[in-house]
């Protein structure tokens, strides 16, 4: 190891150091039922030792293919069908399986995506450090484990080590990742996503731990990730890749302020974390914008959902069977006007969707009342509650889990039709055409199954049947935050349409400031369950009022960038 | 964990009382007189059958019946059984047997069963994974009794390389071959498990990011696949365990084992609940601490699962 970094030191220092890492001319092909798909084709990259490279671009693109290519870990049906890649000058297109073991994990690390699915549940955190120690050759003692722990940033790491993944918050997971990754000095680490399934001001801390720990090793460092933002902050290069070929490479600022290839340019216009106006959906339309602030004011005097003092206690399992209560929702006020967007932010477990799910009346208040078009809701008998339901719509996070797999299209959407008895079969079929219309999707869709949807369709789909019944106000539960940069904005705009179009109100559950800077009119901010702040979105992202706030907001990638207006 | 083990063996009471009671009344009220299979072809003397009843309790009604048992039981004095023999004696000639028989047959399964499984998942859609998956489904197809008595036949009579028939004894050599057979259908469906399981672990996320650690193949197999792998496994194991003990009526009636499955049956037709019910308490007793070692197996195999 210390010759190597010797060797490093000394080639930093010649005019054109070699580069850590290059592939040339790279494609990969996967088997499947349908003959050979060619997921990457001709990438070209190159890392010099030290340098941070970001490959952005949206899932199915072959960004995570092409990282896994260069360390061996294709998934089985997958292959290198064509060019070199070239570590530290040695081939290892071909490399036998023995030379790829001795170089994972010393010479090139790994931290995955999902901190949730990557640690084994059956083993303790310090084993699984310990045995990365061990089976390259370092030593492996309580001490070392726990040192390679308190260096990712993790307290008390010799008790911590004793626990079990489940014991861990994600972003706790997530640093031990990074301490298995880095544990046995890598010169080139690979990071998948590292950050994707944290919370923001989780993601904050652990890029920026990340950060400064390969730069005190002078470990160079492959970043995949979705987030322009994300990469034009953290990276020295950027190279954006799109049906499996990279469009475009450069330095990173270059690259953001001055895009030269269309898909590029669409992915820099349409980054949530650089766009900083609200959509203006009805500016299209050709409208002028005092219309459109006219319109806002004239119809905002009516709330369409008012929420006094909201509180949810929850019952938890305590020591000895006594049980505790936990309050998930903690005297929460404010109010939806008709036809705007009202959001509602904060991190996981600050009691957002429980406030979602008492809106909907899928659980019941603790205290307070939730008044709906004036009429408290606890009021409604079930004949009311089922005319409620009619008025009030959700869309959910996951378009993968909430579309019912043996449903087609059509059914998904004439089913809540059917439930509330509106029409005959000819009327219905009449009203799912139109409703895929509104939605921009082909009528021809309706015979098929979600599982021959994109993520965008889905979701398409899923506020194609909230809208099935004319609903006044729709409740996002981060209905775009599983879908990728493009698809989230196209059907960001869908809903900013369907708004000026139809006078909806939305309430949009998010995690995700950037989205709410685009989309809404009122935030309201929470932290554990209680609410923090609330206002206009200028105001609260121009002069925010608390602290939590404030990290919240810097917490957004590429927050700090400097971009020209004409970017920004 | 005290608590839980605490829990546990309370839980036994109910169980017992309930599973005896249960089976006691079951047994009571087969149709037919006891006395009547005591006395065989030749019928007794009016006399004689009062006697027998008075002596078996068989004049009581059911609950004092019920509660002499239990009453003998506490006292460790279950009875005789028609032919005389005190039941305990029974007991302790029979449960042996069919124990060593049982677990047995269980090493035989899970040894086999996992690492034949887990060789095919490893080798998933190759030869000898699709030879595997044939050949299970074939043991899981064939009765038992057939399977049985091809194995006495070419193992036993044929070749020669064992008894055909187990003597009073049920020494271990005699005992391999009645084992395998017993063992042989749970096998097919560990192996079944067991490949599953390691199929689909192989492909979790854990797993790459094992052997992106730089962990050599062999080491990511035994530590992060097959742990995971065992979780499902462990639980069909511990049920199988309890049925092995009482369901092998079939296999010992083939290899003449004189164990359990064969004296339950023989008690059943006779109908002498004090045997009937005390064979099946005992099973119900080793069920249920079957289960409990699962659960125990469970909790060091998945740290998720903590007992309070």
């Amino acid at each position: 190891m210390n010759g190597e970094t010797m060797t490093k030191e000394t080639t930093d220092e010649a005019a054109m150091p070699r580069p850590l890492l290059e592939l040339r001319d790279l494609a990969i092909s996967f088997k499947t039922g349908n003959g050979d798909v060619d997921a990457v084709r001709k990438a070209n990259l190159t890392i010099l030792p030290g340098e941070t490279v970001a490959i952005v671009g949206e899932s199915g693109s072959g960004k995570s293919t092409t990282a896994l290519a260069a360390i061996g870990l294709l998934p089985r049906n997958g292959r290198v069908a064509g060019g070199t890649m070239l570590f530290d000058g040695e081939d290892i297109t071909h490399a036998s399986e023995k030379r790829m073991i001795e170089l994972r994990g010393s010479s090139i690390g790994m931290v995955p995506q999902d901190p949730m699915s990557n640690l084994n549940p059956v083993w303790n955190i310090g084993f699984q450090v310990k045995e990365t120690l061990r089976a390259n050759a370092l030593p492996h003692q309580k001490k070392d484990v726990a040192k390679v722990l308190t260096e990712a940033g993790l307290p008390r790491a010799e008790e911590r080590a004793n626990q079990y993944p489940h014991e861990f918050s994600g972003g706790m997971r997530q640093r031990a990742l990074i301490a298995i990754g880095l544990s046995c000095r890598p010169r080139l680490l690979i990071a998948d996503e590292p950050t994707s399934a944290l919370d923001v001001t989780v993601q904050r801390q652990i890029l920026d731990h990340l950060d400064t720990m390969t730069t005190d090793l002078g470990t160079a460092v492959l970043l995949i990730t979705h987030d322009l933002g994300l990469a034009a902050e953290r990276a020295h290069k950027v190279v954006v890749m799109y049906k499996g070929q990279v469009v475009e490479a450069g330095p990173a600022v270059e690259l953001l302020t001055n895009p030269r290839h269309p898909y590029t340019q669409r992915l820099v216009s349409s980054a949530p974390s650089l766009a900083s106006r609200r959509i203006e959906s009805a500016k299209e339309r050709g409208q002028a914008s005092d219309e459109v602030l006219a319109n806002e004011e004239s119809t905002g005097s009516d709330d369409v959902i008012e929420v006094r003092n909201l509180v949810k206690n929850y019952k938890i399992r305590g020591e000895l069977g006594k049980s505790t209560e936990f309050r998930a929702v903690d005297d929460v006020s404010f109010s939806i006007k008709r036809g705007t967007t009202t959001a509602v932010v904060g991190e996981s477990g600050s009691g957002k969707s429980t406030v979602a799910k008492m809106v909907l009346g899928l659980e019941d208040a603790s205290e307070g009342s939730i008044l709906f078009d004036g009429v408290d809701l606890t009021s409604l008998s079930r004949k009311e509650m089922f005319a409620f339901r009619r008025r009030v719509q959700p869309i959910f996070q996951d378009p993968f889990g909430s579309l019912d797999p043996m449903y087609n299209i059509f059914r998904t959407i004439e089913e809540p039709l059917r439930v509330h008895r509106i029409g005959n079969a000819k009327e219905r079929e009449k009203k799912v055409r139109a409703l895929l219309d509104q939605v921009a999707l082909p009528a021809s869709m309706m015979q098929r199954f979600p599982n021959e949807l994109s993520g965008g369709q889905r979701q398409r789909v899923a506020i194609a049947r909230a809208l099935a019944l004319d609903p006044e106000v729709v409740i996002c539960d981060e209905a775009v935050s599983a879908l990728d940069v493009l698809v989230q904005a196209q059907v960001l705009n869908l809903l900013a349409d369907l708004q000026t179009e139809l006078g909806l109100s939305y309430l949009f559950i998010t995690h995700d400031l950037a989205v709410v800077r685009q989309i809404a009119d009122h935030v309201c901010v929470m932290e554990k369950g209680q609410l923090v702040e609330s206002g206009s979105t200028d105001d609260v992202f121009d002069a925010p009022q608390t602290e939590y706030t404030r990290s919240l907001l810097d917490a957004i990638p590429g927050a700090g960038l400097m971009l020209p207006p004409e970017v920004a | 964990m005290a608590r839980f083990l605490l829990r546990r063996f309370l839980q036994l009471i109910p169980v017992f009382l309930g599973a005896t009671l249960l089976i006691y009344f079951l047994v009571f009220s087969l149709p037919g007189d006891a006395t009547a299979a005591i006395c065989g072809e030749k019928g007794c003397t009016p006399a004689v059958e009062a006697a027998l009843r008075e002596q078996y309790n068989l004049d009581q009604p059911f609950w004092v019946q019920y509660f002499l048992y239990l009453k003998g039981i506490f006292t460790f004095d279950l009875g005789t059984n028609f032919a005389g023999q005190p039941i305990t004696d029974i007991l302790a000639r029979v449960f042996p047997t069919t124990a060593r028989l049982a677990i047995m047959a269980l090493v035989f399964e899970a040894v086999f069963g996992i690492v034949i499984g887990l060789i095919a998942g490893l080798k998933k859609g190759k030869l000898f994974d699709s030879t595997v998956l044939v050949f299970s489904l074939v043991v899981i197809a064939v009765p038992i009794f057939v399977l049985g008595f091809l194995m006495q036949f070419v193992v036993g009579v044929k070749l020669e390389w064992a008894n055909p028939t187990v003597s009073g004894d049920a020494t271990f050599t005699e005992l391999i071959l009645p084992a395998l057979v017993l063992g042989l259908v749970s096998f097919a469906y560990v192996l079944r498990l067991t490949r599953t399981a390691v199929i689909e672990n192989s492909g979790a996320d854990y797993v790459r990011t094992a052997t992106a650690k730089g962990l050599s193949s062999r080491r990511v197999v035994m530590v992060h696949v097959l742990r995971n792998s065992m979780i499902p496994v462990v639980t069909f194991l511990g049920a199988d365990l309890g049925a092995l003990m009482g369901g092998a009526i079939v296999t010992e009636g083939i290899f003449n084992v004189n164990g359990v499955g064969n004296t339950l049956y023989r008690a059943v037709l006779n109908g002498e609940a004090p045997v009937v019910v005390s064979i099946v308490t005992v099973l119900i007793v080793v069920f249920v601490l079957a289960n409990l070692l699962v659960d125990l197996l469970y909790a060091w195999l998945d740290p998720r699962i903590r007992y309070a």
